[in-house]
């Protein structure tokens, strides 16, 4: 039997502009509204919204917070100032890892941390075990996102807010208001542009979404995990369960800057710096397919005749026009250029290591 | 509403054929290229390759997902659409005309009595939604 698939306040307003539906963890979500790769060029050359109502924000407050979440997770929070997120890996004690989060720093003693779906109820009991004397807040339920990306998103959200959008910096973030709602305002993302992503309170999300795709400004198009995906594949960005999970560390995953060993203790640390002593033996890497075809997640990555590896995520790119992957191969094999073959569908197709993120945006 | 010209046979697993004396063009439906979204890739058997009704022939994918052709009757390709290699967008843009994929000289023409006209696939298609 299909579990019983939960819904974001948005799941109308998803089926009333046709959006076709699919599970993914645990939520019923729109996967595209009309094509991939239409909300794809939206959000690289315009605005798109995605509701990503579906994951998890739990608040973490009182005097030992600082000082537990420090040791939960792999960066040093302790750089962070009120009104700051910073990217971090949640690991276990063998310095796998169980998810990635962002870590909002909003006030002294009071943090909001924000994972992802799948693995929200087991985060949520890690956190808790491993933070008992702090106060935790599951608020995902009563919270909406709205992640608002591409180059117009700040004269797009700009008539919406009181917030000076062009004084918010990369992965920093104001408490401020949309249509009159509070609204918690970030300025991050998971497209490889530029971007804002707007907590709300569930029953405002609505009119949030509305006025953004009626009335934006140049026209904000709703966009779905499909267009998500390809993306945040093209901007290098890995997705936790599928590129990285508790066989992988972030040494493999090349998460290096998120991951602070001088920091004084937390989680799975020794375990990484043993890995590191004995030397990293595999390497997430980027790969572009030099013959035709398109490498999927599962697929064998070849050194000669030998498997050497595995894709982790694949997809055609539709703005550079090449089939791009992910995929964790021995670290001698790992340097930019390195020839290999990917299996598909039973025969070697050429691919080269490529240089990651495959996407990057020019700044003005 | 996805259209079905009524000259074509269809198969359940959303191939068409157009049968032209002993030959027939091949390729998929309004609705399987709806379904599937933006066709990134197709690939397609060699001219001289043999392909059997029912089996796989070649793949089509968007850009979420693969999937599998199969064939709407047994033969012999005998042409091949080798402008899908650089445009696979034309599938979406005309599944019957410029998205055409294969010809088949038929070894077995009695093999097409099993295809569906354009009003049974349409019901096919139409309970399924």
């Amino acid at each position: 039997m299909d579990p019983i698939l939960r819904r974001t306040p948005l799941y109308d307003e998803h089926i009333r502009r046709g959006a076709r539906m699919v599970p993914f963890a645990g939520y019923e979500m729109p996967v595209l509204y009309t094509s991939v790769v239409e909300e794809h060029m939206a959000v690289r050359s315009a605005a798109g919204v995605f509701d990503v109502s579906h994951m998890g924000e739990i608040e973490v407050t009182g005097a030992t917070a600082a000082a537990e979440i420090q040791h939960l997770v792999t960066n040093d929070i302790s750089t962070l100032e009120p009104g700051r997120a910073q990217y971090n890996c949640l690991l276990d004690e063998d310095g796998g890892i169980i998810d990635d989060l962002l870590v909002y720093f909003k006030a002294p003693e009071h943090y909001l941390l924000v994972v992802n779906a799948a693995t929200k109820d087991s985060d949520l009991a890690w956190i808790r075990q491993q933070c008992p004397r702090a106060t935790i807040c599951d608020i995902s339920d009563e919270t909406a996102l709205l992640a608002v990306q591409g180059p117009a998103a700040t004269a797009v959200l700009a008539p919406l807010t009181r917030a000076r959008l062009d004084t918010i910096k990369y992965y920093r973030f104001v408490e401020t208001d949309a249509l009159d709602v509070p609204c918690l305002l970030s300025r991050t993302g998971y497209t490889g542009e530029d971007g804002f992503e707007l907590y709300l309170p569930a029953d405002a999300a609505v009119a949030v979404f509305r006025h953004l795709v009626e009335d934006a400004q140049p026209r904000v198009l709703p966009a779905g995990l499909g267009a998500r995906d390809t993306l945040r594949l093209e901007a290098g960005m890995l997705l936790s369960g599928t590129d990285i999970d508790r066989t992988t560390s972030p040494l493999e995953a090349g998460l290096e800057p998120f991951v602070k060993l001088g920091k004084e203790s937390f989680i799975g640390k020794s375990a990484l710096i043993r890995q590191q002593a004995a030397g990293v033996r595999r390497r997430l890497v980027g790969l572009e397919t030099v013959g035709r075809g398109i490498a999927r997640h599962g697929y064998p990555v070849l050194h000669g005749a030998a498997q050497v590896g595995t894709v982790t995520s694949g997809t055609h790119a539709p703005t550079l026009g090449i089939a791009i992957s992910l995929a964790y191969v021995p670290a001698e094999l790992a340097a930019e250029g390195t020839a290999l073959d990917i299996e598909i569908r039973g025969r070697p197709i050429a691919a080269r290591v490529c240089k990651r993120p495959f996407y990057k945006r020019s700044k003005n | 509403m996805a259209t079905y010209p009524i000259h074509l046979q269809y198969s359940t697993e959303h191939e068409w054929i157009a049968v032209d004396g002993a030959s027939g063009r091949v390729g998929i439906t309004e609705h399987a290229q709806a379904e599937l979204g933006d066709i990134v890739f197709v690939e397609l058997p060699e001219i001289g390759t043999t392909v059997t009704q029912g089996a796989n022939f070649g793949v089509v994918e968007s850009v979420k997902a693969v999937s599998d052709l199969y064939a709407p009757a047994s033969g012999k390709v005998v042409d091949v659409n080798g402008e899908l290699e650089t445009r696979p967008e034309l599938v979406n843009e005309d599944p019957y005309g410029k998205g055409w994929m294969i010809v088949i000289a038929l070894s077995d023409p009695s093999e097409l009595h099993a295809l569906l006209d354009a009003g049974a696939y349409t019901a096919m298609v139409e309970n399924r939604e």
